[in-house]
């Protein structure tokens, strides 16, 4: 993973070739998957997934070039080397995919996701829940005299350490939009 | 010049276009508008099939007896759902085939209509595409994308779902030139740097084996010939799986026969012991590989296919090249030639001597009768009988395909047409029929055994009207062989369910449809009524009742190693342990 700490085009070979290939270590990669934005093709993609017996950890997608009908799907997978190759080879093939990043492989990367916690509480926690907040910029975006709704983003791991303070203190719901990311540089 | 039409006299217009001179279909409400259409004209043919299912086999034999893409035409809600298995049989064996289906009109699509299924979400996993056509304006364009799609790269079905409000409104025909098909470009120029490696290992290897399959067929008779071409400049010895029969000849000095769970003892030997393994087009199917963890131990493997996710998909390979089987056997033929034409002699001639002493244990030697018929006699004689006819095979599922593919041996591709990675029983009738009509002065004999044969033989009726003279070989041994084969090496003897009971008298079957029966019970009388067979002028169903306990082999038992195979006079019992039994 970020260990693979390699440019991108520094070897004319995949970075799979760097790893070793009978490793049944399970790796989690997120991947991003440039689609024909058209009818049924998350149901594609998700039924390979299912079909195959991949793994899916997050998912997210959104058309990002209208005039281009192509949406992008970001889908963070675990599996063992081996599967990785697979997953991206499985999905490079697909019709309607242009084509498959693994980014986790490629180089570093940015993640982001967005995620809304409903938080009810009283006196100390309610103090406490706030404060909190500001110090993992969380923005209130809704507010009652008994509950909050802070809105962050962040790392899946900055977005599952704020989940675990926010548990003791009232936390009543929890909306996740799931993994987004983008290659680091050019 | 662009010209408006209606949806249905697109579908019509488009398959024209495609080059298509013949749709295998069952017509239903909603593809009425498409059938008009084709009452209309005359360039179309149109075989009216017995069962949806049959149509889709018969697009399938078509299109792998003649290298072009079979077309099927089936309405919606049942009409679909019966081409399930055809479309996926065709999925698994890499077959290119265009399906139209029929749909309730846009309007009422949700709402449960009568003869309404979701038939995109249904086919959607068993197809390489498939398309739901919502406006007349695209449905030309997606025709015509459809069938770049299915003959692209790894060929395979795809199927067009046409509601029939689409079919009678009215839009711009887009010729083919004009349909935007470069989002789909598979790659078929193999990475000549990989390919010279792949030269470099063969100029050295002491025991090198081309294990062939489907993927050579698929590309097109050229690369048949430059395989062909390569395994006798080179002298290596080639075997191939199910799917490529006929790819390099099968009277060829560099044949060692058919590989895997029913292949040849040679060829399975070889596999184990190569120290290189050419995968040209194949998959490493688990038919092919046996137990895993000890397939071919000391090779290197070379893996030349067209879609990557094959690559590494089974078997972890030392070099894979992704690429169109004919392409990279044109450029490795080439860089060979350039080097000099090196192989190593020595090692070769080692190698082929050890690959003799295993061709002397004769592993498709059985026990002749005089007074049974052994079903590997018959097709002994079936082979002898058609020797150097213009002849086409396809077969059923089951004993008698393993044998068939033993025993019948083929010189061109394209002659063989078999459901290898489905498995599907039912296929071989309908397959002829279709292989038939595409070669209507050929011969053309599904092997089959009594019990598939049954699965899909209204299809007779068809061979009947359409006037195709197909011979249905049967295999009659009054079980399904072969689970009754793993009930005896796996389940202790009890054979739940695997007698074909009531069967029905296939002379009278024959008679009924209006075609000639034949029936033949007796060694003696076997060539003659072959051969009375092959003079009958029309359909013939040839009920051929076989010794009822005969066993496949050689098998390699679920769950074994190649060099673990068990030959006629094994000893079966016990053979496959617990992890084994588990596998099918």
């Amino acid at each position: 993973m970020s260990a693979l700490n390699i440019k991108k085009g520094a070897t004319s070979h995949s970075a799979y070739d760097l790893r070793d290939p009978h490793s049944e270590a399970v790796e989690s990669h997120t991947l991003a998957v440039i689609v024909e934005n058209e009818p049924g093709v998350l149901a594609r993609v998700i039924g390979l997934f299912s079909a195959r017996g991949y793994n899916i950890d997050s998912l997210t997608v959104a058309e990002v070039d209208h005039t281009g009908h192509r949406s992008r799907i970001t889908i963070v997978t675990s599996g063992t080397p081996a599967v990785i190759d697979q997953v991206e080879a499985q999905l490079g093939r697909m019709v309607s995919v242009y084509d498959v990043h693994d980014l986790t492989a490629e180089g570093p990367c940015v993640q982001r996701e967005l995620a809304l916690f409903k938080v009810a509480g009283k006196g100390e926690h309610r103090i406490e829940a706030l404060r909190l907040a500001e110090i993992f910029r969380a923005h209130v975006v809704d507010s009652t005299l008994e509950s909050f709704v802070f809105e962050m983003t962040g790392t899946p791991e900055k977005i599952d350490s704020f989940a675990e303070l926010m548990r003791p203190l009232g936390l009543r719901e929890l909306a996740r939009t799931g993994v987004a990311a983008l290659s680091r540089g050019v | 010049m662009t010209k408006a039409m209606t949806g249905a006299r697109m579908v019509v217009q488009a398959l024209k276009d495609q080059g298509v001179d013949v749709v295998f279909g069952y017509p239903g409400g909603a593809v009425l508008p498409i059938y008009d259409e084709i009452f209309q004209q005359n360039d179309i043919r149109h075989v009216l099939v017995r069962h949806e299912q049959g149509a889709i086999h018969m697009a399938e034999g078509y299109a792998r007896s003649t290298g072009k893409v079979g077309v099927a035409l089936v309405t919606s809600g049942p009409g679909a759902t019966n081409a399930v298995t055809g479309l996926t049989d065709a999925l698994l064996d890499s077959i290119p085939i265009v399906v139209l289906s029929g749909q309730v009109p846009t309007f009422m699509i949700g709402t449960d209509g009568f003869q309404e299924a979701d038939t995109v979400g249904i086919t959607r996993p068993c197809t390489k595409h498939n398309w739901l056509v919502k406006d007349t304006a695209r449905l030309s364009e997606v025709i015509h994308q459809a069938f770049h799609v299915a003959k692209s790269g790894r060929p395979g079905p795809v199927l067009v779902d046409i509601p029939k409000d689409v079919q009678f409104a009215t839009a711009e025909y887009t010729p083919a030139p004009k349909a935007r098909v470069d989002h789909y470009q598979p790659r078929v120029k193999g990475d000549i740097e990989a390919i010279t490696r792949m030269v470099e290992m063969l100029e050295t290897a002491e025991r090198p084996l081309f294990y062939t399959g489907g993927g050579v067929i698929n590309s097109g008779v050229a690369a048949s010939q430059l395989l062909r071409e390569f395994v006798e400049a080179t002298g290596f010895p080639i075997t191939s799986t199910l799917m490529g029969l006929g790819a390099y000849p099968a009277s060829g000095d560099k044949w060692i026969g058919m590989l895997g769970m029913h292949g040849l003892y040679e060829a399975n030997l070889a596999m184990h012991d190569c120290d290189l393994m050419l995968n040209i087009g194949a998959r490493f199917d688990d038919r092919i590989t046996g137990r895993i963890a000890d397939f071919s131990p000391r090779s290197k493997k070379v893996h030349v296919d067209i879609d990557p996710s094959s690559i590494n998909k089974v078997i972890r390979v030392d070099l894979g090249i992704v690429g169109d089987v004919g392409h990279v056997l044109e450029d490795a033929l080439r860089i060979w030639k350039a080097r000099g034409r090196k192989v190593n002699k020595d090692g070769l001639a080692k190698w082929w001597k050890q690959i003799n002493e295993w061709r002397a244990v004769k592993c498709l030697s059985y026990k002749p009768s005089d007074k049974t018929i052994k079903p590997q006699y018959a097709l002994e004689r079936l082979e002898a009988l058609t020797k150097g006819m213009d002849r086409y095979i396809t077969t059923e599922v089951g004993q008698h395909q393993m044998w068939a593919a033993q025993f019948l041996g083929f010189d061109a591709p394209n002659r063989w047409m078999t459901s290898g990675g489905l498995g599907t029983m039912g296929y071989g009738l309908p397959a002829s029929i279709g292989v038939q009509i595409a070669h209507p002065d050929a011969l053309v004999i599904n092997v089959a055994g009594e019990a598939s044969w049954l699965m899909n033989m209204q299809e007779m009726g068809t061979a009947m009207q359409f006037r195709a003279p197909v011979k249905q070989f049967i295999l009659n041994n009054e079980r399904l062989g072969m689970v009754r084969q793993w009930q005896e090496l796996l389940h202790g003897e009890r054979y739940s369910s695997s007698w074909s009971e009531s069967l029905p008298d296939f002379v009278k079957l024959a008679e009924a449809f209006g075609c000639k029966g034949i029936k033949c019970a007796d060694p003696k009388d076997l060539d003659d009524a072959i051969l009375e067979m092959l003079r009958y002028d029309g359909p013939v169903i040839f009920d051929c009742l076989v010794e009822k306990h005969e066993n496949c082999f050689p098998m390699i038992p679920s769950g074994k190693p190649h060099n673990e195979m068990l030959l006629g006079n094994a000893e079966t019992q016990g053979v496959i342990k617990a992890a084994g039994a588990v596998l099918v």
